[in-house]
């Protein structure tokens, strides 16, 4: 039967009269797509294995190539699209969880689209940023509620360990494996330019990169991948990760095929073998279990490192994030519904958790109420693509922001979505050894630090704009953002009024 | 070292134990302080009393010895050394544990050496003297348990969904029986003399910490769990 037989939804167009059939494209795919024939003396592609990752469109010397989208099409049908009909015909063929990567591609809504941001006019100053100092350092973790004297009147330092960043942009949690180990260089080199961390993920942390710890922030997941003194005592801060924004309430599986020997070394496991992350943490079945994780952390750590738990965006997030606060957690890293992974199944990372928008407007709102906002600090994530929305989530109450694939975009990932496949061609999402050789830490790294650079003077230029000069100014400071389009309800949630109000 | 745990925290008896110069650390009167011993690469800590959840979290190579019961998450994410209980230990021993040992006399509750692992030399071993609970063993992926069920003689010694999503490593347990209820994706075998020396070290450990006699226990006979298909988890996608 030829049932499952679906079109390929990309096209190759070569155009004939510039290709001059130097091959280049054959050897830069890992999809296999282009090959020389013979017979008629030129290149021809297989449009069924392209992903559309732009690798030979960029790599082509004459500019001969190009992907479009095919015009093929099945009966229009605004219910049965092709995308729900061809998944039908994978999952009839294969019996299988459909899995996908990157974040969630939906047309729900994107709030941080309908946010719109204040500035000064005529009644109060805007600063200008390149004339005057301009705040962005930001401190995270616990903040003492009162000042303690001595007996003698001296103020006693009684902070508990926290994290200083000159930019209220991290790098989000992606475990080696995941990603290479060229990514991973890359984000560490940059997060020390910059002055701020990028996140091991539940990899374990490879040995030639406990040298940035002070700019690395190593996680602890369900699986306990690489855990060990050694590597809690390696990093600034541990982060536990409950969940992620792209598949809340599952664990992860990395399959053996992608644990080659470097990664199984740096996780502690046998080569070849499946990482099962379980779907929860066995020892946490309550908010007084999680205290325990934390509390055994610290005591690892002595008491040095602030413990950030990571949790997705899911409906009751607010109660969550108020257990999470009072857990002993110095940071609560909340992952909204459009965080990227490397692989989950389509049907979770489509269809479960909630909006970061609303749900970091809720959590502030409900830590503000119970007056224990002072005793963590948030991190935003799960799709922060520009400065903007950095600006919008500072204002709608988070501290900072986690960013993932904003960094992967600037190493070259085109967000062709074959993360799963381990052949990325940009060699970020793979362990191929040819196709990590093509991202150049170095030149990575000054890309991730050119946009974050970027993005810093254009939160200035934001903030300026706002007369505000110090991003803690800014934190949870909703009058600073209107809605268009917004029923009551969202406003509500969202804590804004609309635009002209 | 001596340290009477009455109203110490859990932080100042770690501080005191990390901070002493003396080998040999001797706690009394340990009355549920949790924590005991984590991330520790390098000390014998004997405990008298009650230890709290998380005994030997992160443990790095010390050992300690616990003359009573412990409680919950003992062992949690081990990398190496020794815990003995001479008594019962409580859910989730072994969580994640990856080196090391750890020895427990009597019973022990739920989720025991949940997704255990091993890794080159280092290879983990959970010995429960008596029955272990529900889901023993879940995602183990690497390492050993052994479940001796002295004194049980009618049933295997261990509760529900034993194995349950493992991928790697064994279980022994001790006697005739076999669980019910084992997922399809194990098999049962009864242990191989190969298999027997291979666990026999442990068990004269075992024999040796709790005044056991080994030979009756020996003589077994051990039935073997272990996953029987490679990475059962490759099948179940459909990529695109």
């Amino acid at each position: 039967m030829r049932v499952n037989w679906d079109y390929a939804p990309f096209q190759v167009l070569r155009d004939p009269a510039r290709c001059v059939n130097c091959r280049l494209c054959e050897k830069e795919c890992s999809n296999q797509v282009h090959r020389f024939d013979d017979k008629i003396k030129g290149m021809v592609a297989d449009d069924t294995k392209c992903v559309n990752c732009h690798r030979c469109v960029a790599i082509c010397p004459t500019r001969a190539l190009k992907i479009a989208l095919t015009d093929h099409t099945f009966r229009p049908n605004s219910n049965w699209t092709a995308d729900s009909i061809c998944e039908i015909y994978r999952q009839a063929e294969s019996g299988g969880v459909l899995l996908s990567s990157m974040g969630a591609p939906t047309k729900l809504p994107v709030y941080w689209d309908k946010l719109l941001v204040n500035a000064s006019q005529v009644t109060n100053p805007s600063i200008d940023p390149l004339r005057e100092p301009m705040e962005l350092r930001t401190f995270l973790g616990k903040r003492p509620s009162m000042i303690e004297r001595d007996p003698d009147g001296e103020i006693l330092d009684n902070r508990q360990p926290g994290l200083m960043v000159e930019t209220p942009i991290l790098f989000a949690a992606m475990s080696y494996g995941a990603i290479s180990y060229n990514a991973h260089a890359a984000l560490a080199k940059a997060a020390q330019r910059l002055g701020t961390f990028y996140n091991t993920g539940e990899g374990g942390l490879h040995e030639d990169f406990y040298v940035y710890g002070e700019n690395t922030i190593v996680q602890v997941a369900s699986g306990r991948f690489g855990v060990q003194p050694e590597y809690l005592n390696a990093g600034k801060a541990v982060e536990i990760k409950v969940g992620q924004g792209a598949k809340p309430g599952i664990g992860g599986h990395l399959p053996g095929s992608k644990i080659v020997a470097d990664v199984a070394k740096t996780r502690m496991i046998p080569e070849g073998m499946d990482a099962l992350s379980p779907a929860p943490h066995h020892d946490i079945y309550s908010i007084e279990d999680l205290r325990q994780l934390v509390d055994s952390i610290k005591e690892a750590t002595q008491y040095r490192k602030p413990v950030i738990v990571k949790v997705a965006a899911v409906h009751n997030i607010a109660a969550i994030a108020s257990g999470i606060a009072r857990s002993g957690a110095d940071i609560i890293a909340i992952d909204g519904y459009r965080g990227g992974t490397g692989a989950a199944p389509t049907r979770i990372r489509d269809n479960v958790g909630i909006p970061i928008e609303l749900a970091l407007a809720a959590v502030d709102q409900r830590l503000r109420d119970e007056k224990i906002r002072g005793e963590v600090s948030l991190i935003a994530g799960g799709s922060i693509r520009n400065s903007a929305d950095v600006v919008k989530a500072v204002a709608l109450g988070a501290d900072a922001v986690y960013v993932g694939t904003a960094a992967l975009i600037a190493l070259g990932c085109h967000l062709c979505r074959a993360c799963h496949s381990g052949k990325c061609n940009w060699g970020i999402a793979t362990q191929r050894p040819e196709l990590v050789a093509r991202l150049d830490p170095e030149e990575g790294a000054e890309r991730l630090y050119n946009l974050i650079t970027a993005w810093n003077h254009e939160i200035k230029e934001m903030m300026g704009g706002m007369g505000i000069n110090s991003i803690e100014a800014l934190r949870g400071n909703r009058a600073m953002l209107r809605g268009v389009g917004l029923n009551q309800k969202e406003l509500d949630i969202l804590g804004i009024r609309h635009a002209g109000e | 070292m001596r340290l009477n745990a009455e109203r110490l925290s859990h932080q100042e008896l770690n501080r005191a134990i990390r901070e002493s110069d003396e080998n040999d650390v001797r706690i009394i009167n340990c009355c549920g302080q949790r924590y005991l011993g984590a991330g520790l690469s390098n000390k014998q800590v004997e405990v008298t009393g009650t230890p709290g959840n998380a005994l030997g979290a992160y443990l790095d190579g010390a050992s300690i010895t616990v003359y009573g019961d412990a409680q919950d998450a003992m062992g949690d994410t081990m990398n190496g050394g020794t815990i003995v209980v001479h008594g019962m230990a409580g859910d989730a021993a072994g969580y994640a544990m990856r080196g090391g040992e750890i020895y427990i006399h009597k019973n022990a509750g739920y989720r025991c050496g949940v997704h255990m692992k091993a890794y080159k030399d280092r290879q983990p071993v959970l010995v429960i003297g008596g029955e272990a609970g529900s889901f023993l063993g879940e995602y183990q992926a690497g390492g050993i348990i052994v479940v001796l069920g002295l004194g049980t003689k009618e049933k295997a010694p261990v509760n529900n969904f034993c194995g349950m999503g493992m991928y790697g490593g064994r279980i022994f347990l001790r006697g005739e029986r076999v669980p019910q209820d084992l997922s399809s994706h194990l098999s049962v075998h009864t242990a191989s003399q190969e298999e027997l020396k291979e666990i026999a070290p442990a068990l004269e450990r075992f024999g040796t910490f709790f005044k056991e006699d080994m030979d009756s226990i020996m003589e077994g006979p051990f039935q073997v769990i272990e996953p029987n298909v490679e990475n059962p988890y490759r099948q179940r996608y459909a990529a695109y």
